[in-house]
């Protein structure tokens, strides 16, 4: 699916009155089945953007187009239904503690079946060589029927991508997938999702804080800067001197210091036993 | 060098918290005192030379408890249905409680997953809100008292007040739960285009599960208990029973009663701290 963004201004709901916009007069243009990396220092606007291209996040300006439909022009059942065929994956990987890994992953297939067989699927899975063989890519094939619990933040994050790979989308915007994986774990994660996503001819957009993987790995790279587009271009042309500037005062991060890991999942809340 | 020490205590070593203390604690007694006399509480009433001998002689009566065989096993039927009440009850209450939540909960929301709720939905989830806050503020006593008039003396009365009550009581506190709990694995789910119901049971559900079903199980206990004080109202189960024995001061069944309700409690919440550590 392509995606065109076109003077896109676009706020967080919950960022405060005031504050600059996380997304400024930014436009971008993906074809369908590109591979387009999105680099740039923290609080660079590049989780908005994801959100905004995944019809999450309504702009405040600017023209969203998905697959040639403008999302917010949509009726509720009809934007749900383009919602469907992509597929947005948080850095935080979406999966409640309690579930099992299967189950975990087989909810990608959601938007694809009806209520009724996802609800025997809740009962026996529907699907298990699937989700096995969408592990396995992962090397997390023999934590099919663990609980999600049991798992390390690294294993977490690697289920919340072979999720992508049961959902039928055709657009895949994945938020930070590498940020709790070791370099090998990285390397093979990131071969493993380009390598699948060209045989499905499957557009990707993923934000990166590895610039070294960004570099080595997508052919397109599109550095954000403060909201705004700082460069587009193919991965040959991006020089040392792009890179100094789009993170000036934050070379740290250039650097290849490891953005915040995955936290733990937060406690459940006590719940209130009152008798009334 | 003794002529820097003071033998007199020093203003700055006073407690500066006194004043504050005495001030907020004869307000307090201030405040208190005159509910007191309004609920006319008068403990020493129950010791007074009129009123000993007559409790005392219905406190006696207690012992030995009713040991008839004839007698426990109309106790064992009558506990049995308490307990069918109880549960009875609060299936019924899950059928109120459960599409409330569902209609209700702000977090399987569509449109206030991009901005604000549509007003549509926010005006159907305020009405259901206020039904369920209707339902609950009316006491299952009440209800009993009403249905016992409408259905009759017996246990249909009972079901149906702790159905209603519980219904209202779970819808409300199911939707605090929900929405308390980590929301991004439903949101995510539903951004990725599942429906309502999908997200539900692949992303909220097993989210709060734990808290949901411990919740409930409580609240059976509850509704235990509960369904003995409807006994009095005629709601049938142990409390119609226990009433009808202690109109006739008989105190040794009331004693029976007593315990097997003391032990059906006990029961109860072994059996619900049970489900909850099996399921947490």
């Amino acid at each position: 699916m392509n995606l065109e963004l076109l003077d896109i201004e676009a706020r967080h709901p919950a960022a405060r009155q005031g504050a600059p916009a996380a997304l400024r007069k930014f436009s971008l243009s993906i074809a369908a089945g590109e591979q387009v990396a999105v680099i740039g220092p923290s609080g660079a606007g590049k989780t908005s953007l994801l959100q905004v291209a995944a019809a999450a996040l309504k702009p405040g300006f600017g023209q969203v187009s998905l697959g040639g439909d403008n999302p917010w022009a949509l009726s509720g059942s009809a934007l749900q239904r383009l919602r469907g065929r992509l597929f947005l994956a948080p850095q935080t990987p979406p999966l409640p503690p309690r579930q099992r890994v299967i189950t975990s992953v087989l909810a990608g297939r959601l938007p694809a079946i009806s209520l009724w067989e996802s609800l025997r699927s809740l009962f026996y899975p529907t699907d298990i060589e699937g989700a096995y063989r969408a592990l396995a890519h992962f090397d997390l094939g023999e934590k099919l029927f663990d609980r999600v619990d049991r798992l390390s933040g690294g294993e977490r994050q690697r289920v919340g991508l072979a999720r992508a790979l049961l959902s039928p989308a055709s657009l895949w915007l994945i938020d930070e997938p590498l940020s709790a994986l070791d370099p090998t774990r990285s390397q093979q994660a990131i071969t493993q999702i380009l390598g699948l996503a060209g045989e499905r001819g499957v557009t990707v957009l993923a934000t990166l804080h590895q610039v070294d993987m960004a570099l080595a790995h997508f052919p397109r790279i599109v550095g954000l800067r403060e909201g705004q587009l700082a460069f587009d271009l193919p991965r040959g042309s991006v020089t040392q001197a792009h890179l100094q500037k789009l993170y000036a005062h934050h070379e740290d991060e250039l650097n290849g210091a490891a953005p915040g890991g995955i936290e733990e999942p937060a406690p459940p809340p006590l719940v209130v036993m009152s008798c009334r | 060098m003794s002529s820097g020490v003071v033998s007199t205590v020093s203003p700055a070593w006073r407690d500066p918290a006194w004043n504050g203390r005495l001030t907020w604690f004869l307000l307090g007694l201030l405040l208190l005192w005159p509910l007191l006399t309004l609920t006319e509480f008068r403990p020493w009433v129950l010791f007074a030379e009129g009123s000993r001998e007559p409790t005392l002689r219905f406190l006696s009566a207690f012992i030995p408890p009713e040991m008839g065989l004839d007698f426990l096993w109309l106790v064992a039927r009558e506990t049995w249905r308490t307990v069918a009440i109880a549960t009875a009850g609060i299936a019924l209450a899950l059928v109120i409680a459960l599409p409330a939540t569902l209609l209700s909960t702000r977090v399987l929301s569509l449109s206030a997953l991009s901005g604000r709720m549509s007003p549509l939905g926010f005006a159907l989830r305020q009405v259901l809100r206020f039904v369920l806050i209707a339902l609950r503020s009316i006491p299952e006593l009440i209800w009993a008292l009403i249905f016992v008039r409408v259905v009759g003396l017996g246990p249909t009365a009972g079901v149906l007040a702790i159905a209603l009550t519980y219904g209202g009581m779970l819808g409300k506190v199911y939707g605090e739960i929900l929405e308390s709990g980590e929301a991004q694995a439903t949101t995510t789910l539903l951004q990725n285009g599942s429906g309502r119901l999908q997200a539900f049971f692949y992303g909220l559900l097993p989210q709060n599960a734990a808290e949901l079903t411990s919740y409930t199980v409580y609240r059976w206990e509850c509704a235990i208990r509960s369904s003995v004080v409807l006994g009095f109202v005629g709601a049938g189960g142990l409390g119609q029973l226990m009433d009808n024995s202690m109109k006739m001061f008989a105190g040794g069944e009331v004693a029976t009663m007593l315990l097997v309700f003391i032990a059906l409690v006990a029961l109860a919440d072994r059996t619900s701290a049970w489900l909850r550590k099996v399921l947490g």
